[in-house]
């Protein structure tokens, strides 16, 4: 019995970046990049997506790291979701991240999945990228040109669809480092656990004397990219996260937010959810949890 | 030919194995086609039934979504070589003593991944451990059973009585 389903590739392991960089100029617009695979080799099986050509980067030394500097929190491209999900520095320095990854999948999907893997693909219902953007992390992109970091606010430019050349690895994301009053919350609603989400939000700001300070609401699910509620952020700022604040918060979300109609919920649905999680979310940012 | 086979060395539940594969071959297809170990089963080939859950290096993955030749020098685990050396004897018995199988497609993965989930939270309560097997489907059981079969194990491994 012949059980193979997806079509031929060539299968390629490199050692190193450079030897990437030279199977990509070798087979071009053909190869695919292979991380966690937890989103390419579906598409593999399913045959939506046929390369020519698979780059396993997964042995390439020193791109799974989880380190500290000065600078923040280093998240190697191939930090596998699950090690992050439970490393005590992100714990200390990014818990939002901590709260949000359980949501991603099942264990056995993050056991696999990286980071960089989730950023580069840019699902617009994902978790991280929402993440990223309210934590204001930069995303690190090497290629024969060079090294270039690019903020995260900026990287996710439509479905599936990033800041990232066709001849580029990413190779890292770092957050910056929180201060003692940075706040964060994630929450989201899902058909069931570890299914995408019908909406996500991840928040984040500074809490002083118990006034939210630039506040930064980023939802998922709800448009191609990441969106920043900017009406409702306004809302927030330079007040606590009180019930009427709260609810004038939640009803600016629906200026904000234009939720397209799917077969997993509609657009009108969507935004009343946004305004449900925005409330919850919000008064968690008070409680520092 | 763009599909030329690869070898592929793998420490498969102790023994070493090594084969001639193509870089399309899933790992659970290699595992059930080229080694004929039946036990991880294959149902929807993109992740989202867990079936074909198995264990590399010691982690819970998908077998449908790594490549065999990813798995080249690694440690394979499967519902066979777990059953052999009695890790999960007392998951068994709770699943057949508690009616936790029907057809038994799933279970090989239910097992495997309830393993897991008493490893990691050894004091999981009932909706923990509904939890931490929302991503394994069973079409017969509702699930209920299964998820007494776990938590009495929970509790007979930290002492407690049944
Ligand atoms: C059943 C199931 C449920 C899931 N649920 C969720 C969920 O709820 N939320 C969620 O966010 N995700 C979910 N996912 C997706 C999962 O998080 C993937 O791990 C992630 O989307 C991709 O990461 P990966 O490392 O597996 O990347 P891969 O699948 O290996 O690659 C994904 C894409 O990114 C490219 N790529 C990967 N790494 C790099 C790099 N370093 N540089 C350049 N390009 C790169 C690849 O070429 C490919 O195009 C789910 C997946 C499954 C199977
Ligand atoms: S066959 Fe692998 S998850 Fe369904
Ligand atoms: S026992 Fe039949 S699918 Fe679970």
């Amino acid at each position: 019995m012949d059980a193979m389903k997806p079509a031929p590739f060539t299968y390629h392991r490199p050692g190193s970046l450079s030897e990437v960089f030279d199977l990509l100029d070798h087979h071009g617009g053909d190869a695919r990049i292979l991380a966690g695979g937890q989103s390419l080799v579906p598409a593999l099986n399913m045959r939506l997506a046929t390369p020519t050509a698979v780059i396993d980067i997964n042995r390439i030394p020193g791109l799974d790291g989880i380190r500290l500097t000065t600078e923040g929190l280093h998240l190697g491209a191939l930090a596998r979701q699950d090690d992050v999900e439970r490393s005590p520095l992100v714990r200390e320095h990014a818990p939002l991240l901590a709260q949000a990854l359980p949501n991603v999948g099942h264990v056995a999907i993050r056991t696999r999945g990286t980071i960089g893997g989730s950023v580069a693909l840019g699902d617009p219902a994902a978790e991280l990228p929402a993440c990223l953007v309210a934590l204001g992390a930069t995303v690190r992109a090497t290629s024969r040109r060079g090294a270039r970091a690019i903020p995260a606010g900026e990287f996710f430019r439509g479905i599936y669809t990033t800041a990232l050349a066709p001849d580029e690895v990413l190779t890292e994301v770092v957050v910056p480092r929180p201060g003692p009053d940075a706040r964060a919350a994630f929450d989201e609603l899902a058909r069931r656990q570890g299914d995408f989400a019908l909406v996500a939000l991840a928040a984040a700001c500074r809490l002083s004397d118990g006034v939210m300070l630039e506040p930064r609401l980023v939802f998922a699910g709800v448009a191609g990219t990441p969106v920043r509620a900017t009406r409702a952020e306004a809302a927030l700022a330079g007040r606590r996260p009180e019930a009427p604040v709260l609810e004038e918060a939640a009803r600016a979300v629906a200026g904000d937010l234009d939720p397209p109609s799917d077969v997993q919920a509609s657009g009108p649905l969507r935004r009343h959810l946004a305004a449900v999680l925005l409330r919850r979310v919000a008064a968690r940012l008070g409680t520092g949890s | 030919m763009t599909d030329a086979a690869l070898d592929v060395g793998v420490m498969v539940n102790g023994a070493p194995v090594r084969r001639r594969v193509e870089p399309r071959r899933s790992l659970v297809d290699f595992l059930r086609e080229d080694l004929e170990l039946s036990g991880s089963h294959v149902g929807c080939e993109h992740g989202v039934c867990g079936a074909c859950t198995v264990r590399v290096d010691g982690a819970l993955v998908r077998g449908c979504l790594m490549l065999a030749v990813q798995a080249d020098g690694c440690r394979v685990e499967t519902i066979e070589g777990l059953a052999a050396t009695g890790e999960i004897l007392d998951l068994q018995q709770a699943f057949a003593e508690l009616n936790a199988l029907q057809c038994g497609f799933c279970t090989p993965a239910m097992l495997l991944t309830a393993q897991e989930a008493l490893r990691r939270d050894p004091g999981a309560d009932r909706a923990r451990i509904r939890q931490a097997l929302s991503g394994n489907y069973c079409r017969c059981t509702g699930y209920h059973a299964i998820v007494e079969a776990v938590h009495r194990v929970a509790r007979a491994r930290a002492g407690e009585p049944p």
